[in-house]
């Protein structure tokens, strides 16, 4: 009787399956419903949240509920994309939980017919003067950069975060973005009574078995290692050969319905398939390719090895589906058909192993409420690494310098930024990726931005500066937001203060959306992220696609040449909440400013507007670390120096400390000629210029040599490549 | 059926960051005293005609520009 | 002029090379690595990726193919033969090129942009002025050995070139070095600098940059086109 709950169910769950059942239910069956039920698979403490975001709008192609959401980019095209996270299999196996994190969201966008043209990650570890935090981005790195440079996808922007919270529960999410011609795009549900169920792509062994699911419904404590046996070990190569061949099946119009398989195998691709179709499924898990002979049928139904698609077919078309998966050398079996049973069946050589109805598996997890409840103050802890009374200098040169801050050229120099072609704008030169649609006659611009210790300061605030982040990025590059996506990284639900977290951080993103008129088309859900020490910070990553019309008019970040004049525009209100410099002194404390989003948006506008019209030579947007860092962070990127006057936002009741390094939305720093920037509603407060940085803010005013300055931002190679291990052999 | 291993190895003279790489590493881990790690790999098979591993070992799985190789019957 | 771009399962960069190829003014097509026809190609491009995975060593499968059988016919009639970073790699390991590829020096897979010198084959007879290197820019400037500077993207892991040092004697003095790193743009540890080679008639030549990746401005430097153009005359 115990044996559910060492499966992760709880004893009013398991009795609700035995109702729904009207018996108990056997092996096969417990397994796969303790999958299916499981935190991971069906988001039974998230759900009745995620219905309060918006998920419609004119652009929208598929919304949540597909394997992928996707947006119209005109011409008859359509730009999927979705993010998902890979938390806790990557703080086990570093290199294989990202590599096949990578894998997973790759089939989840080819599973709607769209071919994978980027893949974005957004990465958070503890602070890199631990060796843990050191080898598990060294390994996500390798992990990432192994997947997408071996199946041929350019991994082409992302972000990654350094803070002591993550320490024992890195945060890995990895986004794909697709391109299709609408009409081309499929869905999952199943179809057609007497249909074939085939099953493609790589053989089935005991990769994570309970591996994913379990693990993400179960805090991270000692013995950990015993987990690693069930670690998924992805093949790219292998998925580059299903990709060929589904999207060969797709064009030839030879599927009716496409699923990949994730989490929890063939149990959740299967049960989702028949539900989405309203039909029911038979397995005969016989006819299932293995790859180790003596697997027992709920192995083979909960095994989550990697490179695996399902598909339905009719059976007059299954020998000329069997022949192009030969020709891509990759595997292929009928293992089953569609029936009008209701009940998704697994069968052994014909011989009933277990028989579920669908509706109870797929969509009969009870939902829970949260009971969530405030903090009382600060929970997270506080660590002092620069003095209150550094000087101004001291203090940009400390920001700069800082993991999360500064430039992640070692890690973007290990990806694939260009196969494909599509590649505009490279990592780091400007605020957000720009691919070119030649197809379409356009470009899209993609960024993914987060900020933990924000949410934690004030979770609804926190999550809306998220979604402004974002928006910026892709004002920056003269891109309009088309749809969202995003990855709810949170600690254990069943705790009142995560409770309390997740519950306003998606209240937060549902009112930043709806004023916005950003429609969700899809994401994932994290929870359970807890260490010893207590949970992470609540982490929402957030995720969107933009449109612009001519890649050829996109702003770089950095400045153009010497002489440009500097101009600051937007509502920017820089405060030292949350902000980066806060943390150094380890005065971190609740509490964050709510951003005006109409105001914040209008900036974006106007930004947008001008980028596409040539009429800045650059833009880039205030985030870590305040104007001094984004200033600093222009003059770097051109290797040219700035002077520049803060009095302007003295003016707005900032004291020359909030001027210089308080943060903020609706900050945008732009260069150029100085009639434009004026005409545009910028406020001039500065000239490129000279080998310094000059910033006169009071008697906080600081002058950086440009040199140092670079020293500082280009640190973080030093300090990552300090790894205990040698790459392995990959 | 002859069952053999192969064993593939850099060629001396030529530099194999990854033998030097894990060389480097093993005193940070508290190990002293080792040296001239090299690094290379391993193929298992079962041949019909065992006459053929030379030259499947010459054409396939060595490169004998940069390998040396050594057959290993099980 | 109609070039054959391979594609074998694996390979990443076959469709940027049919791109290419077009943007330099010829046809392009793919070829699939069992066809033992070449289908009356003037040009054949073995691009970049990682066909077969790079399982064993990169291109150790691949060089069996088929196709590789047609390519090495077409090579030894004298026509023209690209490859491309797992494109030399396939290529060396057919023997249609001299020496190997190994993991970079520093073990880790790196992408950027690099200076690269384009070399003339026979410094005496083939002068910059007139030699192989095609069209270029009066504005560029002069390699010590009278090569031309283009700067052409880098993204490999196993990208170190090798050959002893009596083979690369031999090279030099048959002018079979078409490509060197410029200083200090050596990221993966080749041998005396050398980003590509020829073969002894010129007609084949192997690099590891990409210079399908430089074609668009709109997406890098068009030095790349050069490097496509350098081949035409074989055709």
């Amino acid at each position: 009787m115990s044996r559910h709950r060492e499966l992760g169910l709880t004893d009013s769950e398991y009795e609700l399956i035995v109702e729904k059942l009207g018996r108990e239910p056997n092996a096969v069956e417990l397994a796969m419903f303790s999958l299916l039920w499981s935190e991971h698979c069906a988001y039974k403490h998230s759900r009745k949240l995620l219905r309060r975001l918006p998920t419609e709008g004119p652009r929208v192609v598929m919304g949540p509920g597909e394997n992928a959401g996707a947006v119209d980019v005109g011409s008859g095209y359509a730009v999927a994309f979705k993010v998902e996270s890979h938390n806790h299999p990557s703080a086990v196996e570093p290199f294989q939980g990202a590599a096949t994190g990578v894998g997973g969201i790759l089939r989840d966008v080819f599973a709607i017919g769209a071919r994978p043209i980027a893949v974005l990650d957004s990465l958070r570890f503890g602070e890199l003067d631990s060796v843990r935090s050191r080898h598990l981005l060294d390994g996500a790195v390798r992990g990432i950069g192994h997947y997408g440079n071996s199946i041929g996808v350019p991994t082409v922007g992302g972000e990654v975060y350094f803070e002591e919270p993550y320490e024992h529960n890195c945060l890995v999410n990895a986004m794909c973005i697709g391109f299709a011609k609408t009409a081309d795009m499929v869905r999952a549900a199943a179809a057609g009574v007497g249909n074939a169920v085939v099953l493609m792509g790589a053989s089935t062994g005991r990769d994570g078995i309970g591996g994913a699911s379990v693990l993400a419904s179960a805090e991270l404590g000692e013995g950990d290692d015993a987990k690693r046996p069930t670690v998924q070990i992805g093949d790219p190569f292998e998925e580059s050969k299903v990709l060929e061949c589904c999207l060969e099946l797709l064009a030839k119009g030879l599927l009716v319905s496409l699923q990949d398989l994730g989490a929890a195998g063939l149990t959740s691709s299967a049960g989702e398939m028949a539900s989405a179709g309203g039909v029911g499924i038979d397995i005969d898990v016989a006819a299932v390719p293995l790859r180790e002979a003596d697997m027992e049928p709920f192995e083979i139904m909960v095994s989550e090895s990697q490179e695996r698609m399902l598909g339905v077919v009719e059976p007059a078309k299954v020998d000329e589906v069997r022949a192009i998966c030969d020709k891509w050398q990759t595997g292929s079996a009928q293992i089953g058909v569609v029936t009008d049973s209701g009940h998704i069946r697994i069968l052994k050589a014909g011989q009933v192993v277990g028989d579920m109805p669908v509706e109870a598996l797929v969509d009969g997890c009870p939902l829970y409420d949260l009971a969530p409840a405030a903090p009382a103050a600060w929970i997270y802890g506080n660590r002092a690494t620069l003095p209150t009374d550094a000087d101004s200098a001291t203090t940009l040169l400390a920001l700069l310098a800082a993991p999360s801050i500064a430039s992640k050229k070692w890690i973007f120099q290990q990806y694939d930024a260009l196969v494909g072609s599509r590649t505009v704008r490279r990592p780091e030169t400007a605020d957000a990726a720009v691919l070119q649609l030649p197809e379409a006659g356009n470009a899209i611009a993609v960024s993914i931005d987060g900020n933990g210790r924000k949410v934690a300061c004030e979770p609804f605030n926190g999550t809306v500066e998220a979604v402004l982040e974002c928006t910026q990025n892709l004002a920056c590059v003269g891109a309009e937001p088309l749809g969202l996506t995003n990855c709810l990284n949170f600690g254990n639900p069943e705790k009142p203060v995560p409770a309390w977290q997740l519950d306003r951080a998606v209240s937060g993103l549902a009112a930043a959306c709806e004023e916005l008129g950003v429609p969700v088309v899809g994401g994932n859900v994290s929870l359970y992220n807890e260490g010893p020490d207590g949970p992470i910070y609540p982490t929402p990553v957030v995720a969107m696609v933009g449109e612009l019309p001519d890649p050829a008019r996109t702003a770089p970040s950095a400045f153009a040449k010497e002489g440009d004049a500097i101009g600051l525009l937007g509502p920017f209100a820089p405060t030292l909440h949350g902000a980066e410099l806060t943390k150094q002194r380890g005065e971190l404390e609740a509490g964050l400013p709510k951003p005006d989003v109409a105001a914040v948006a209008a900036a974006c506008a106007t930004v947008r507007e001008a980028v596409r019209a040539g009429r800045v030579a650059s833009a880039h947007d205030v985030s870590d670390g305040g104007l001094a860092c984004a200033l600093a962070e222009c003059a770097i990127g051109a290797g040219i120096g700035c002077r520049a006057d803060l009095q302007e936002l003295r003016e707005r009741g900032c004291t020359p400390e909030e001027a210089l390094f308080g943060e903020g939305p609706g900050g945008f720093v732009l260069s150029g000629e100085r009639g434009e920037l004026e005409a545009l509603g910028a406020r001039v407060i500065g000239q490129v210029g000279g080998t310094t940085i000059e910033l006169a803010a009071g008697d906080r005013s600081l002058i950086v040599g440009l040199g140092d300055a670079t020293e500082a931002w280009r640190s973080l190679d030093a300090r990552a490549e300090s790894v205990a291990e040698p790459p392995a052999d990959a | 059926m002859a069952k053999a291993r192969v064993l593939i190895r850099p060629k001396e003279g030529i530099l194999d960051p990854q033998g030097k790489a894990v060389e480097r590493a093993l005193p940070a881990l508290g190990f002293e005293g080792i040296g001239h790690v090299r690094v290379g790999r391993m193929v298992e098979l079962e041949a019909e005609d065992a006459e053929r591993l030379g030259e499947l070992c010459e054409k396939l799985l060595a490169n004998p520009l940069i390998e040396d190789y050594e057959i290993q019957p099980l | 002029m109609i070039w054959g771009v391979l594609q074998f399962p694996g390979s990443c960069d076959e469709r940027d090379a049919l791109h290419a190829c077009e943007v330099v003014g010829g046809e392009a097509r793919l070829i699939w690595h069992e066809d033992r026809d070449l289908g009356g190609v003037d040009g054949v491009v073995v691009p970049g990726g990682f066909s077969f995975g790079d399982y064993l060593r990169a291109g150790a499968i691949a060089r069996f193919s088929p196709a590789m059988e047609a390519v090495a016919e077409h090579a030894a009639a004298g026509g023209p033969v690209l490859g491309i970073c797992n494109g030399f790699q396939v290529l060396c390991e057919a023997g249609l090129l001299p020496g190997a590829l190994l993991r970079n020096e520093e073990l880790r897979f790196i992408c950027k942009q690099a200076d690269l010198v384009a070399l003339p084959q026979h410094p005496a007879v083939d002068g910059p002025e007139t030699g192989h290197i095609g069209r270029f820019s009066a504005h560029r400037p002069e390699g010590a050995d009278g090569g031309r500077t283009l700067s052409i993207p880098l993204k490999h892991g196993e990208g170190r070139y090798y050959a002893p040092d009596d083979l690369l004697d031999a090279l030099e003095a048959k002018g079979q070095v078409a490509y060197r790193y410029a200083e200090g743009h050596n990221v993966n540890g080749s041998v005396r600098d050398i980003a590509g080679v020829r073969s002894e008639r010129g007609n084949v030549v192997g690099l590891m940059p990409h210079p399908e990746h430089a074609v668009d401005p709109l997406t890098g430097s068009t030095d790349g086109r050069q490097v496509f153009e350098a081949l035409e005359r074989y055709a």
